[in-house]
């Protein structure tokens, strides 16, 4: 009896001290939750490294956005948030921010103001989707195709995907009716300015499904942003969606036979948020990272390590060349204007709507 | 008398009666024997049972619509969902009572993201409407059945209010009844159109994939822990190394290879095509459909069958097979008669191990079965991770192992429990 009663008192001892000793340090170390791979990369070069030296802030990352909203939410029902900041994209951040998962920030006072005294709400302008969301790039859902296997006349337009008389072979889409179903109604002739309201009816819906049968086929359907890059590299298909980063480093960095289609991609932002219930002294910790890590320079910056369009207007013009292939990256930013010119917006309302709804459509629809 | 009884009783040597003094020294060998395992016991009760309870009981829980609208569900009481026509002014007072406490308190778009699993759009319409009702002022605004209407005219909808009123008891079937592609309405249960059913579909495909991959084991496992058992120790233990190999390799790596072999520029068709046995363009397919997971399961699952197979094996000795030859049987008889019915119960414990870990396997399934290859887990991990429809998720995990509780109970009555070894 002695002897269990001396360890469990060693043991909580042990832990009490742990607690208070983690407790003292808690603000000098912050955890940021991000997509892991070239992303956080870029975030490391350009935010996390310069941060630390200026701070002496230990930073540990996380790679789980992709769940993050799950993830917060449990952290929520268990009253213990161990995340500081979080990546996430622009839906999932207004579903945070809505449901108080995610605290409010006021631009003006707690953001950076560019350069020449713009403030920060004028300067992300249309980009603050959300009171709880600061926006740090602009990315593209879009394709890209084998130069050397798709023929003669190469693909220039989002519908050539559904052409598969022009185009033989197999092209990878992703798994889930989010702008796949987009794609399918604006290739079978709706103008973009209806796909939403025709894809909220049941006809609509059974128009796009009806045109994606066409390439069901020849379609390898694929669940995450690395996939097709990889089918690309391996030639097993001639052409792919995923982000415009991805294929950026496919393209330039590992010098494939591939290029990319700038029509009808999907243009989407994301951005930092800051969980809600975080102890005063990490709420600090955190806004002070968020204030350095989305001003105007440290925006361009990640523009040297990755192929996605800085949110803020006044970071655009100090876009400079790719750290290590020293190529200019303006061209391909999304938000390069001639990339821009036939982009597609997301609705977001939209999906958040009907999402479960169609999903499961499409589920039925892909295991018939 | 009363001195002779008490003769009877035999005393330790403290003066306690023996009985007496046993029972206390076994109950502090009890007590000292729970408190040892105590840490594991606490453990797995904090760590893993009361987890998978209370995951379990989202799959009926359904306060959040009475807890978030409780002036509403009250007023709708009265409400008779099937006459047709669109419930009183009070319950719409009801509900901009309700709306507006709830956009203060943040929990407007969880009921509404709960209610936008039923029917679509009701997720849009509770975030507008609370934007604007949070300025009302209750007590002068009203009467609120116009107002509501016209700042979304989903309020003019029996069906919203059906809705609502459907899924506002503190305990539903409905997350089960959606589980198993039916739905929960105002008129009752019904099943969900068809371009909509996809849950039953997939319970199927996963028990019949876990069969097949468990007979496919079953069939490459046995010769493996045939020669495991039956070789010299040298050869054994190299063959035993690679058994294991893949248990020290990454599950991650293992499955990435089979994308590597199976894809249609991968090894395999280039192998086929360079012998001229397929035409260059008509590589095989055997990848991101229903062959690429069985393949890649199987490898990965073998293991599990071939040992306990093993050590079955292991413990038949080889004079009753020279016996069985002796007396005139043939390499046949003797192996069918003599030898395979002492290895059942290794064939018994390895297919319940391999079939158990097959119908709950996710990531594999994942990564090469495409469309056509995906198991019931990655439906319940997309509920988990992306819609966040905890309670449909539970449901669904809870009749996967409702049904697993079944097989082992129909295999413990055909087989019998007992008959199943791991060893020795």
């Amino acid at each position: 009896m002695n002897f269990t009663k001396t360890i469990l008192t060693t043991a909580s001892a042990a832990l009490i001290s742990g607690a208070a000793f983690a407790g003292s340090h808690m603000s000098m170390e912050m955890t940021i939750v991000s997509w892991g791979g070239a992303y956080s990369n870029s975030q490391l070069k350009a935010y996390h490294e310069p941060y630390s030296a200026n701070t002496g802030v230990t930073i540990l990352n996380d790679d789980s956005s992709s769940t993050a909203v799950a993830q917060l939410r449990a952290m929520n029902e268990a009253k213990n948030i161990t995340w500081d900041v979080v990546d996430v994209e622009a839906a999932p951040a207004m579903q945070l921010c809505d449901e108080g998962l995610a605290i409010e920030i006021d631009p003006d006072t707690m953001l950076a103001p560019a350069p020449d005294g713009t403030p920060a709400s004028e300067d992300f302008g249309d980009m603050l989707v959300s009171e709880c969301f600061i926006p740090q790039i602009v990315y593209s859902t879009t394709f890209g195709y084998r130069t050397d296997l798709v023929g003669d006349t190469a693909p220039s337009s989002v519908c050539d995907v559904f052409n598969t008389a022009a185009y033989p072979g197999k092209r990878s889409l992703f798994s889930v009716p989010i702008n796949t179903m987009e794609w399918a109604l604006l290739c079978d002739g709706v103008a973009k300015a209806d796909i939403y309201d025709t894809l909220e009816t049941e006809a609509g819906q059974d128009r796009a499904l009806a045109k994606l049968d066409t390439i069901k086929d020849d379609v390898i359907w694929v669940s995450s942003g690395s996939d097709t890059p990889q089918l690309l590299a391996d030639g097993e298909v001639i052409m792919g969606a995923t982000y415009n980063g991805r294929l950026f480093s496919l393209i330039e960095e590992q010098k494939q036979p591939v290029a990319m289609i700038w029509d009808g991609q999907v243009m989407d932002l994301d951005g930092w948020i800051i969980p809600a219930g975080l102890s005063a002294e990490r709420q600090a910790r955190a806004l002070d990272y968020i204030m350095f890590a989305t001003d105007t320079q440290r925006l361009a910056d990640q523009a040297k390590y990755i192929s996605y369009g800085p949110a803020r207007a006044s970071s655009a013009p100090l876009v400079g060349k790719h750290a290590d292939l020293g190529i200019d990256m303006a061209p391909h930013m999304p938000t390069a204007p001639e990339n821009l010119s036939r982009a597609f917006l997301m609705n977001y309302d939209f999906w958040a709507d009907y999402r479960d709804d169609l999903d499961a459509k499409f589920q039925a629809w892909l295991a018939k | 008398m009363v001195s002779s009884s008490t003769d009877k009783i035999l005393l330790s040597a403290d003066g306690v009666p023996l009985k007496k003094s046993l029972n206390r020294s076994l109950r502090q060998q009890k007590i000292r024997a729970l408190l040892l395992i105590s840490p594991l016991l606490i453990f797995i009760i904090v760590a893993f049972i009361m987890p998978i309870i209370s995951m379990l009981s989202r799959s009926v829980e359904n306060d959040l619509v009475s807890q978030t609208l409780p002036e509403t569900v009250q007023a709708l009481q009265s409400w008779d969902a099937l006459s047709g026509q669109l419930p009183e002014e009070s319950v719409y007072a009801a509900f901009a009572i309700d709306i507006k406490n709830a956009a203060k308190a943040k929990v407007h778009t969880k009921v509404g993201l709960r209610l936008n699993y039923e029917k679509s759009g009701i997720a849009s319409l509770f975030k507008k409407t609370a934007r604007k009702a949070k300025k009302w002022d209750i007590e002068t605004d009203g009467p609120f059945k116009e107002k509501l209407i016209d700042v979304h005219d989903g309020w003019s909808s029996i069906e919203v209010w059906q809705t609502i009123k459907t899924h506002s008891p503190a305990y539903t079937s409905g997350y089960f009844l959606n589980a198993v592609d039916m739905r929960k309405t105002a008129q009752g249960a019904e099943f969900q159109p068809d371009d909509k059913t996809i849950l039953i579909k997939l319970f199927k495909r996963t028990f019949v994939m876990s069969l097949v991959i468990t007979f496919s084991c079953i069939l490459l496992g046995y010769p493996v822990a045939w020669l495991l058992a039956n070789l010299p120790m040298r050869q054994a233990n190299f063959l035993m190394i690679l058994v294991l190999l893949p248990f020290w390799t990454s599950l991650l790596v293992r499955t990435s290879a089979w994308k590597v072999m199976l894809q249609q520029q991968g090894v395999i068709n280039d192998v086929l095509v360079q012998l001229s046995l397929v035409a260059d363009d008509a590589r095989l397919i055997m990848i991101n459909n229903e062959t690429g997971t069985i393949v890649a399961m199987t490898h990965i699952l073998l293991p599990f069958m071939i040992l306990p197979m093993y050590s079955v094996m292991q413990t038949i000795p080889p004079s009753y097979l020279r016996a069985a030859k002796s007396l005139g049987a043939t390499n046949w008889t003797a192996f069918w008669r003599v030898y395979f019915p002492q290895s059942v119960p290794g064939i018994g414990a390895g297919s319940i191990l391999v079939f158990i870990l097959a119908i709950g396997y996710y990531i594999t399934p994942e990564i090469v079965g495409g469309t056509k290859g995906v198991f019931i887990s990655n439906r319940i991990a997309y509920h988990i991770l992306k819609s966040l429809n905890w309670g449909l998720a539970a449901a669904l995990g809870t009749i996967l192992l409702v049904a697993v509780l079944v097989l082992y109970w129909t295999y413990d009555k055909i087989v019998g429990i007992d008959n199943v070894k791991l060893g020795g």
